[in-house]
C-alpha cells in the first residue's frame, strides 16, 4: 500500500499537473489502447482460430502454431527472411557508415555529395522499384544493354532466383541515406583532439578510423543496425512492386506470405500467428543483440 | 576525421605518409564512382522518360536520346486519372494526416517535455517500446476493425489514427521543448495564463521549425506510401498516386507491347519524384537535422 501510494499523486499541485499531463498526452493514449493494446491482444486471440472475415472466428487452441512446423512455405520465407536480415542490414550499416566517413572528411563539394547520397532514402519506393527494374532488365536495361553491346554475357539481375536477393541488398544499400546522416552527425562528435594525438604518435590513417573512430561510434552502428534488423524482418514493399516475391519465390519474404494469407486468402487467424512469430522473433533478436553487444560497443564515460 | 588527413606529418615515417596519401586518393574514386552510381537509376530514369520505343529496344542504350519525346509527360499523365489520383493523394490523405499529426504529436510531446506528471517517464518509455511493435501484428486486427466500422475504402484508416499521435515524431518534437528554456512557461504560468495558452501562444511559435520538420516527414510518408493504401482502397477513383502508376506498370510486362511502356512509366516515375526532390532541394537542412536528431539517443 505504501508504495501503491508512492506511485500517486499527493499533493493538490501533483494532482492538478497529473491530470493536465493526461489530458495533453490522451491523444496517444487512446490511440495507443485503440491501435496498438487492442489490436496487438485481438492479434493473438485470432492467432488461436480459424476465421475468414465471412463467418465467426472458430477456436483452434494452438493449431496454427503447431502447423508452421511441418508448412513447407514457412519454411521458405523464414529462410529467405532470415538470410535478408543477416545480409541487408550489416552491408546496409557498412554502406551507410562509408557514405559518412567519406563525407565527413575534408573534400571539396561536401553538401553536394551528401544530397546525392541522402536522395535515394526518400524517393517513393514505387519509383525505386520501377526504375531498378528497367535499369536491371535482362535484354534493355542499362547495364546489360551495354554489357550485350562490349559482347559479354547478360546477367540476370531480377530474372534469376539466385541473383534477385543480392540485386535487392544493392538497392538496398543504395538507399541508405537516413542511416548515414545519423552517422555524420556522430561522427561530428568525435573529438578532433583524439585524431591530433594519435597522429602525433605516428598512427595512419588506418589504425585512427580502427581505433578512434570505429569505437567512437559504435553505440550508433549498434544502433542502426537493430533499427535495420527490425526494418529488415518487415520487409515488404520492394520485393512485393518489383516481383511479387519471384523469380521462383526467392524474394518471398516473411511480410509478403503473410500479407498473401491474410488480405489475399483471407486466412486471418493463421496470418495472425505469423505476425505474433514475427513480432517475438523480432524481440528475440533485439534482446540477444542487446545482450552480446556489451563487448563490441564503446559507451564513452561508461565504467563497466 | 575532418581534419586528420591533412595535419602536418612531421613525426611521421615516409612510409605512414604515402599512405596516407594513398587514402587521399583512394577517397576521391570511391567518392566519385559512388555517386555516379547514385544519380544513374536517376538520369536513366529521366532520360528514358523522353525516349520512343525505337530509342528504348537498341543495344547498346542510349544515354542522350535525340530527337527528345518531352510530350511523354503529358500523354503518359492523361493516359491515366493521375489528376484525381494526385488529389486523392494530396486532399484526402497526406494534408489531414499531416494536419492530424503535427496538432497531436505536439499536444503529447508537450506533455512530455513541460509538465511535471507522476508516471510520466514510465508513460514515455512505452512510447519509445512501440516503436519496436511491428505494424505487421496490428493490420490485420485493424483490418476487421475498420472493416466492421464501413471504413474499407474510404480515407478514415489512414487519416484516423494520424490524429492520436506518432511515437516517432513525440520523441522528435519532445527533444525540441526540452530545449525552450522553462522560464518562458513560468513567467506566463505568474501571469496566469493557462497550460493550453502556454502551449500555444509561446512554445508553438517557437518550435516552428520542428513543427515544419514534423509536418515534411508525414506529407512525405503518405505520398510515398504503398502499403496503407494498398490494404485499405481497393476502388481505382479513390487510388493515390503510387497505386495508379502500377497501371502503367502492366504494360510493361505485356509480351510485345509496342505502345511506349517503358517512357511512359518512367515519365510518371519522375512526375511523382519531383515534388519530394523540390521539397528537398528548398529543405535539405530540416531533412538532415531532422533525421539526426532521432539519431542522437533515444
Amino acid at each position: 500500500m505504501v508504495a501503491l501510494r508512492r506511485l500517486l499523486p499527493a499533493t493538490q499541485r501533483e494532482w492538478r499537473n497529473f491530470l493536465l499531463g493526461v489530458a495533453f498526452a490522451s491523444p496517444w493514449i487512446i490511440g495507443f489502447l485503440a491501435f496498438t493494446i487492442f489490436p496487438v491482444g485481438s492479434a493473438l486471440y485470432y492467432s488461436f482460430t480459424r476465421y475468414d472475415l465471412v463467418r465467426d472466428p472458430v477456436w483452434l487452441g494452438m493449431q496454427n502454431y503447431i502447423a508452421f512446423a511441418d508448412d513447407a512455405d514457412f519454411r521458405l520465407v523464414a529462410g529467405n527472411t532470415l538470410w535478408w536480415v543477416l545480409f541487408s542490414s550489416p552491408l546496409g550499416v557498412f554502406s551507410a557508415f562509408l557514405m559518412a566517413l567519406l563525407l565527413n572528411s575534408r573534400i571539396i563539394f561536401r553538401s553536394f555529395f551528401r544530397a546525392i547520397f541522402f536522395f535515394p532514402a526518400i524517393v517513393p519506393v514505387v519509383v525505386t522499384a520501377f526504375v531498378w527494374i528497367f535499369l536491371l532488365n535482362i535484354q534493355y536495361g542499362a547495364i546489360n544493354s551495354t554489357l550485350q553491346a562490349w559482347g559479354f554475357k547478360t546477367i540476370p539481375f531480377i530474372s534469376s532466383p539466385d541473383l534477385m536477393k543480392w540485386s535487392l541488398v544493392v538497392i538496398h544499400m543504395w538507399s541508405q541515406g537516413a542511416a548515414m546522416v545519423i552517422f555524420l552527425a556522430t561522427l561530428q562528435d568525435v573529438p578532433k583532439s583524439l585524431y591530433e594525438a594519435a597522429t602525433v604518435d605516428g598512427a595512419n590513417a588506418f589504425r585512427r578510423m580502427w581505433n578512434i573512430t570505429v569505437p567512437m561510434v559504435s553505440p550508433i552502428i549498434l544502433f542502426n543496425l537493430v533499427m535495420s534488423f527490425i526494418g529488415g524482418f518487415q520487409y515488404f514493399t520492394l520485393p512485393w512492386i518489383m516481383t511479387q516475391g519471384g523469380p521462383s519465390r526467392s524474394a518471398e519474404f516473411y511480410a509478403i506470405y503473410l500479407y498473401r494469407n491474410a488480405f489475399q486468402w483471407f486466412r486471418m487467424g493463421k496470418a495472425s500467428a505469423l505476425a505474433w512469430v514475427l513480432f517475438l522473433l523480432i524481440l528475440l533478436f533485439t534482446y540477444l543483440i542487446f545482450r552480446t553487444s556489451g563487448r563490441f560497443v564503446y559507451y564513452a564515460g561508461a565504467t563497466r | 576525421m575532418a581534419t586528420q588527413l591533412t595535419v602536418t606529418h612531421y613525426s611521421q615515417p615516409w612510409h605512414g605518409r604515402a599512405l596516407d596519401l594513398l587514402v587521399q586518393i583512394l577517397k576521391y574514386v570511391v567518392l566519385i564512382v559512388l555517386a555516379i552510381s547514385f544519380l544513374l537509376p536517376f538520369y536513366w530514369m529521366v532520360s528514358s522518360a523522353v525516349k520512343n520505343d525505337a530509342q528504348v529496344y537498341v543495344v547498346p542504350p542510349i544515354w542522350f536520346p535525340r530527337p527528345q519525346f518531352w510530350e511523354n509527360f503529358w500523354n503518359a499523365w492523361n493516359s491515366e486519372t493521375f489528376n484525381l489520383w494526385t488529389f486523392n493523394t494530396v486532399v484526402r490523405y497526406a494534408l489531414p494526416a499531416t494536419f492530424g499529426t503535427v496538432l497531436s504529436s505536439s499536444l503529447v510531446a508537450y506533455s512530455f517535455a513541460r509538465i511535471d506528471w507522476k508516471g510520466r517517464n514510465a508513460i514515455f518509455a512505452i512510447v519509445l517500446a512501440t516503436m519496436m511493435v511491428p505494424d505487421w501484428v496490428r493490420l490485420v486486427p485493424l483490418f476487421v476493425i475498420f472493416k466492421t466500422l464501413g471504413w474499407i475504402n474510404t480515407f478514415n484508416p489512414l487519416v484516423v489514427p494520424a490524429f492520436f499521435g506518432n511515437a516517432f515524431f513525440i520523441f522528435l518534437l519532445r527533444q525540441f521543448f526540452l530545449a525552450l528554456p522553462l522560464e518562458l512557461s513560468d513567467a506566463a504560468r505568474i501571469d496566469g495564463a493557462s497550460e493550453l495558452r502556454i502551449f500555444v501562444r509561446i512554445i508553438l511559435p517557437l518550435s516552428k521549425a520542428a513543427l515544419a520538420v514534423v509536418a515534411l516527414f508525414t506529407f512525405m510518408n503518405a505520398w510515398n506510401d504503398y502499403l496503407g493504401p494498398l490494404i485499405y482502397i481497393n476502388q481505382v477513383d479513390k487510388w493515390v498516386l503510387t497505386l495508379g502508376v502500377g497501371r502503367l506498370r502492366s504494360a510493361v510486362d505485356e509480351i510485345g507491347n509496342t505502345k511506349l511502356a517503358y517512357p511512359w512509366l518512367m515519365a510518371v516515375s519522375s512526375l511523382i519524384t519531383l515534388p519530394v526532390f523540390l521539397a528537398f532541394f528548398f529543405a535539405q537542412r530540416s531533412f538532415i537535422e531532422g533525421i539526426s536528431l532521432t539519431g542522437l539517443k533515444g
